[in-house]
């Protein structure tokens, strides 16, 4: 069959073809540099963690003991590599003050981050509910060494003139909550930071997963006599759990590898581990960040080998958070739009 | 009935909670936005945006200027990347591979920011020997702002009607001239969004660049490995230790002035969107 026209039908010439093609190239290359970036993280963290995991084995997860050696003595061999005198990089106490106080900041930011979710999706509309999500978003925008001089300056003498007196006062038989109070600087202080930075992306995640929720389901709710509340506990909450599961678990990688503001509230703790919610701790990414002097006067290189073990065991449990996170908030119903289809 | 008033008696308390929540949300914020500004009001004066740091006192210039340097060279490696590898994962890939970029950037936005920084210690600066620099700092950076950027140009890609590129290829178009001159139109502000929000994040970093960037009291040479740059919230994490008043004003100041533009920034992109969003609206 003839096509109208097909005269004036003009061949895509060879140069526009062959610069299709070199753009197509490029782009994937840049596309892929995600995936390149991911590998040489890893393969160089993995690399230089070498020299401590032959050093310490596994004890680099059990031990308390971070002593960087005599820096200025002689050199020991252990295990065919070589390290200043009395060193030993036990990893344990910042394992714990990561894992401890993430786990706070997830008890405090959880109930209120859902709650605000609650009312940003279901109670406002309209300009206030534009107002009031942007100011959410807003706090999760503001940098963290902010958020650790907030900390410093507001934080940390409330609570230890007002906050961990009361806690002590109320919950001391408990036996977490007794004991010394301390200076504010420690895990209580470092959860209420972390509280504060992972607020607004769980709040945000569980505001848009709540809207979600079909209004059918809740007018059903409505319907047989429900309570608003009880829809809200009842229909909406278990509608989207898996979703607000994931949010969560998102907020808690992103709580483990918080640096600054823990950095600056955290007291930084080395050798013993907390014994009470007052006590000074440390995490694994706030110690990296504190050793920087340390890591470049140790001539045997052993500090920077230990804290890239640090870095790849942060490194792991992050991504590990991170993925399940992923898999629990994978899109399940229905496929998502792509702009081009193939 | 008695029954009946107990669940509204619930039903209050729990919708009570969840305003204090909410409450204490907003009083958080406030509270920070606040005591921040009113101590950084305090301490800062113009003269510091133009005096560099002398000791413990002095003023801002070197962190700012540091600070623009560190950010111009992470938006000049991530534009690219992360744009063209959002116009490749929505315009090019197949499904399977699209979702396969997808998943590794958000991977990589999820690798804590100290991870990338002291990775960019171990390769750049001990590894290539270029020592603390703009050139390590600055692509610390980058790989914080790259999974922004490549997956808000994604997304923005991803709602340009698949007719616009129906009728670029009608016309002749390859694809590489239809997206280069029709598709990127109407998905342009929502790239321009994802490239400022992903430099305000990259200006309130900190933990990338302690173990790239270095200090330095100097302004920032045009040299780009070799010789240290000074940046701003290093100012706020540092000097507030010291036992100086005017070291600790320093601090107060850079923390402000921070904070300044990442919420003037922040707020040009609500009203970007809000434009754009109410434009649209406007049209159907």
């Amino acid at each position: 069959m003839e096509v109208v026209g097909a005269q004036y039908m003009r061949n895509v010439s060879r140069t526009a073809k062959v610069a299709d093609y070199v753009f197509r190239v490029v782009a994937g290359f840049c596309a892929s540099s995600p995936a390149i970036f991911l590998l040489l993280i890893a393969g160089i963290v993995v690399y230089q963690s070498i020299p401590v995991m032959h050093f310490m084995g596994w004890s680099f997860l059990t031990h308390t003991r971070w002593d960087l050696g005599n820096l200025y003595g002689a050199m020991v061999k252990k295990n065919g590599v070589t390290a200043p005198v009395g060193a030993s990089y036990g990893g344990l106490v910042f394992i714990v003050g990561t894992l401890l106080s993430s786990a706070i900041a997830l008890v405090i930011a959880v109930p209120i981050a859902i709650l605000t979710a609650v009312i940003l999706a279901y109670r406002v509309r309209g300009a206030i509910a534009w107002i009031l999500s942007i100011l959410v978003e807003l706090l999760a925008g503001i940098p963290s060494v902010v958020i650790g001089l907030w900390g410093i300056l507001v934080l940390v003498p409330w609570i230890s003139a007002h906050l961990a007196p009361f806690l002590r006062h109320v919950l001391g038989c408990i036996p977490f909550f007794g004991g010394q109070v301390g200076s504010g600087y420690g895990l209580l202080a470092s959860g209420i930071v972390l509280a504060m930075m992972i607020v607004p992306i769980i709040t945000a995640t569980a505001r848009d997963l709540l809207l979600q929720v079909p209004l059918l389901a809740r007018e059903g709710g409505l319907g047989v006599g429900m309570t608003t509340w009880e829809v809200v506990r009842y229909i909406s909450l278990p509608y989207v759990r898996d979703g607000l599961v994931g949010a969560i678990a998102l907020g808690w990688g992103r709580a483990m590898g918080e640096t600054m503001a823990v950095l600056m509230v955290s007291g930084n703790a080395m050798n013993i581990l907390p014994s009470n919610l007052y006590s000074p701790i440390s995490t694994m990414a706030a110690f990296i960040a504190d050793q920087l002097d340390s890591a470049q006067t140790d001539a045997s290189g052993m500090a920077v080998h230990a804290l890239s073990e640090l870095a790849l065991v942060l490194l792991v449990i992050t991504l590990a958070t991170n993925l399940l996170a992923r898999w629990l908030v994978r899109p399940r119903h229905g496929r998502r739009k792509e702009g081009v289809a193939k | 009935m008695k029954r009946r008033r107990r669940r509204n008696a619930f039903s209050y308390l729990g919708w009570s909670i969840a305003w204090l929540a909410a409450a204490l949300v907003l009083f958080g914020l406030f509270d920070l936005l606040v005591s921040i500004v009113w101590r950084g009001v305090r301490s800062f004066h113009f003269a510091m945006l133009f005096t560099p740091t002398q000791g413990v006192a002095g003023g801002l210039e070197n962190a700012l200027l540091g600070t623009f340097e560190l950010v111009l060279i992470a938006v000049l490696f991530a534009a690219p990347l992360g744009i063209l590898g959002g116009v490749y994962t929505s315009e090019f890939a197949g499904r399977r591979t699209a979702a396969a970029i997808r998943f590794l950037a958000e991977v990589l936005s999820g690798v804590p920011s100290i991870v990338i920084g002291y990775f960019g210690y171990l390769l750049l600066v001990l590894q290539f020997h270029w020592g603390f620099s703009a050139l390590a700092g600055g692509i610390a950076l980058t790989l914080i702002m790259l999974p922004y950027i490549l997956r808000t140009t994604d997304t923005s890609l991803q709602q340009v009607p698949h007719m616009q590129r129906e009728a670029a290829w009608a016309l002749g178009m390859t694809r590489s001239q239809a997206i280069l001159q029709a598709i990127w139109r109407p998905a342009a502000g929502g790239i321009a969004t994802g490239l400022l929000l992903a430099i305000a994040i990259g200006l309130g970093e900190t933990a990338p660049l302690l173990y790239t960037a270095g200090w330095n009291a100097n302004n920032p040479s045009l040299q780009l490995t070799h010789a240290q740059v000074g940046y701003l919230t290093y100012v706020a994490y540092t000097y507030l230790d010291q036992p100086y008043p005017a070291a600790r004003d320093l601090a107060y100041a850079a923390a402000f002035v921070l904070l300044v533009v990442i919420l003037i920034i922040q707020l040009v992109v609500r009203g970007l969107v809000w434009r754009t969003t109410n434009r649209l609206q406007g049209r159907h």
